[in-house]
């Protein structure tokens, strides 16, 4: 990378266990943070209530799949079987919804999972090409056994000292200037 | 997917405390410890740290693979070839190369496919339902068996697309578009919904375990020790880092995936025996099939489990995460749908004796003693008889014998699909329409094949990717519950 300038984006703080992690997540809520994240190798219990986070909204994207996959089978069989080119086979009725059931409902499967996987990459803005967060060597053992706290320097209450002297607090055995 | 609190924080494990600190104040009321034999047992042995978790799992896939596995990588990538070869040389000459004749027009190739994407329910049931099931052990195996059901559904593809002699009029009938004559495929055939609910359970079965495999990929990525790993891994692993506001959604996701996968995988194998059941055929037309089948399905699919795993665990020494006590659980589904499929038999022929009808009787009657009584009892052997060793403790946890039982059952599910297909339709209503299947050396040459392209892909992805779930590992082990002494809670803490 050529000598581009770089500027503070945040502090990261790191943890050792998941304890310190989820103690220091009520901390930083409690002290009114809002751009702020946490960071762990597992989802740990207790953190989405810790943080304040609301039931994710990934099964709206489920059931819009689900929906579109059910009523785009009947509809595609009705259209095919009865609709555009009727034909009688084994004296059976050119559409109902009762033969067409399995290929809607296999459909309903089918769009809901694809719903439920590209919601969840939309609601977590996945794929992310960059993230700051990379710069900080440690931050590599996010996915191993180490366990961060991310408070962004956009967050009305960011200040350099006070922030930091707020994680210190709260045990944290490493912190870093995340600059992008 | 792992919320490790339904381990139940407060009952840990206890046999791993002895380390732990003794930090709580004596409480008020004093419970009696639970008997040792109701102490949940530990699912990694020895109390391993994160770190060790990472390495032992992300460390299969970084150094490169032992002696063996170059052997039999060749021999298996030998095999697939075979296969390609020898489909190649159907396409080219038509199905008369295999053993088919009228009536048995279906035998060697269904029976392969039936065989095949029954093996895959394990995958799915290990994966979806014992995630809803919250049964934590799963997280030792699902990747794996999971990966396994995407290769035994790719296994099973090739054989009634191959089979139709004419594949290129695949395009006509796989995607539902018109003919040259402007007709659409005719959905009244089960056929086709087959068609609908095979592509859909590889499918959802390819997104489920990639959702999987996000996190681990981002663990491999971080460890990359070449820029060219870390660019695929990275790349697949689409920046994770492992927030938790994403892991929030991610695990929402995961649970429906899991919702959405277990009204799938028995919706599949039923929709398989539908080919069967909704024809008029004796010994296919009956309502028993779906269930039977979804039994026979998990049956043989844990029997293949148990045939990779046991190796795999071994070879790789992951003893500590797949531990003997998993090896017995699978065990114990194996005895639990094998006994199913046993009853099933034995309702079978009640059916077809209390239903009167002489046709069914007779079909029956031919299975067990007509020409291919043989298949019929070595059916009996290894589906009923065999599992109900499993009975037996010592059974289970001796590897070796377990290994043997396993594949016993991946021989008699074999049998009971060609029992079935075969024995059904050799002998039409009229005896001048009696025939008998002898298959080809193409047909046997095809299906060993066959195994080659399941053992390939499975050695390429033990080579290449986590064979194990390395977070979900993580997230029931004691450490990683916050509010565990291990997991580092405190007593001025909650």
């Amino acid at each position: 990378m050529s000598a581009t300038q770089t500027r503070p984006v945040g502090l990261l703080a790191q943890y050792e266990t998941p304890a310190d992690l989820l103690h220091a997540a009520l901390e930083v809520r409690d002290a009114g943070y809002r751009q702020w994240d946490v960071y762990s190798p597992f989802p740990i219990h207790g953190m989405d209530a810790a943080m304040d986070l609301r039931n994710s909204k990934v099964g709206y994207f489920t059931f819009a799949g689900g929906i579109t996959g059910f009523f785009s089978g009947m509809l595609m069989i009705w259209f095919m079987n009865k609709f555009d080119y009727p034909i009688v086979v084994g004296g059976k009725p050119l559409f109902t919804p009762l033969f067409a059931f399995p290929v809607s409902y296999e459909l309903t499967i089918l769009l809901g999972a694809f719903g439920t996987l590209f919601g969840m990459a939309f609601l977590n803005r996945l794929p992310k090409l960059y993230n700051p967060l990379f710069n900080v060597d440690r931050f590599r053992r996010v996915t191993d056994d180490k366990f961060f706290v991310y408070i962004e320097a956009i967050d009305p209450k960011y200040s350099a000292e006070s922030t930091r002297s707020l994680l210190e607090k709260t045990g944290a055995t490493a912190i870093d200037v995340v600059e992008d | 997917m792992a919320n490790a609190a339904a381990l139940s924080a407060g009952a840990a494990p206890s046999s791993n405390q002895g380390g732990a600190d003794t930090h709580a104040a004596p409480p008020k009321i004093v419970a009696a410890a639970p008997p040792r034999e109701l102490e949940r047992y530990p699912l990694v042995l020895n109390n391993r740290p994160f770190n060790w978790i990472t390495e032992r799992i992300a460390g299969v896939c970084e150094k490169p693979m032992p002696l063996w596995w170059w052997p039999a990588f060749i021999v298996s990538f030998g095999g697939m070839m075979m296969m390609f070869g020898l489909v190649a040389y159907l396409i080219a000459t038509g199905v008369g190369v295999w053993g088919l004749n009228q009536p048995a027009a279906w035998a060697w190739d269904i029976t392969n496919f039936v065989f095949w994407i029954g093996i895959g329910h394990a995958g799915t049931l290990i994966s979806a339902v014992l995630c809803l099931l919250r049964q934590k052990w799963r997280t030792a195996i699902n990747r794996a068996a999971e990966a396994m059901t995407l290769f035994a559904v790719a296994c099973a593809g090739i054989f009634p697309v191959v089979h139709t002699g004419r594949v290129w009029m695949a395009l006509w009938w796989l995607p539902p578009i018109p003919n040259n004559m402007a007709i659409w495929p005719q959905f009244r055939s089960p056929l086709l919904w087959d068609v609908f609910a095979v592509s859909t359970y590889g499918t959802v079965s390819l997104l489920f375990w990639y959702t999987g495999l996000v996190p681990d990929l981002a663990t491999l990525r971080d460890r990359a020790t070449c820029k060219i790993k870390r660019l695929l891994y990275g790349f697949f692993s689409l920046g994770w880092t492992g927030s938790n506001r994403n892991w929030s959604n991610y695990e929402k996701a995961y649970l429906i995936l899991a919702g959405l996968s277990t009204p799938l995988v028995l919706s599949v194998h039923s929709i398989v025996s539908f080919d069967f059941a909704v024809s008029q055929v004796p010994g296919w037309h009956t309502t028993i099939f779906p269930p039977y089948f979804v039994a026979g399905a998990i049956f043989s699919g844990f029997g293949m489990v148990l045939t990779l795993m046991i190796p795999m665990r071994t070879l790789f020494h992951l003893e500590d995460i797949i531990t003997v006590k998993h090896v017995e659980l699978m065990c114990k589904v194996i005895l639990a749908t094998g006994s199913m499929v046993g009853y099933a038999y034995g309702m079978e022929f009640f059916i077809a004796w209390y239903g009167g009808s002489p046709y069914e009787l007779y079909a029956f009657k031919n299975r067990a003693f007509g020409p291919y009584w043989w298949a019929y009892w070595s059916m009996i052997t290894c589906n009923v008889i065999s599992p109900h060793l499993f009975w037996s403790k010592t059974i289970r946890t001796n590897m070796v014998l377990v290994w043997i039982i396993a594949g016993f059952v991946n021989v008699g599910m074999w049998f009971e699909r060609f029992v079935i297909i075969v024995t059904s339709i050799h002998r039409d209503y009229l005896p001048s329409s009696w025939g008998y299947f002898t298959p080809t050396w193409v047909d046997v040459f095809t299906f060993v094949g066959s195994f080659g392209l399941f053992m390939t892909l499975f050695l390429l992805f033990i080579r290449y990717l986590p064979a194990i779930a390395i977070s979900e590992v993580k997230a029931v082990t004691p450490q990683a519950d916050p509010h565990h002494p291990l997991g580092g809670a405190k007593e001025h803490h909650h």
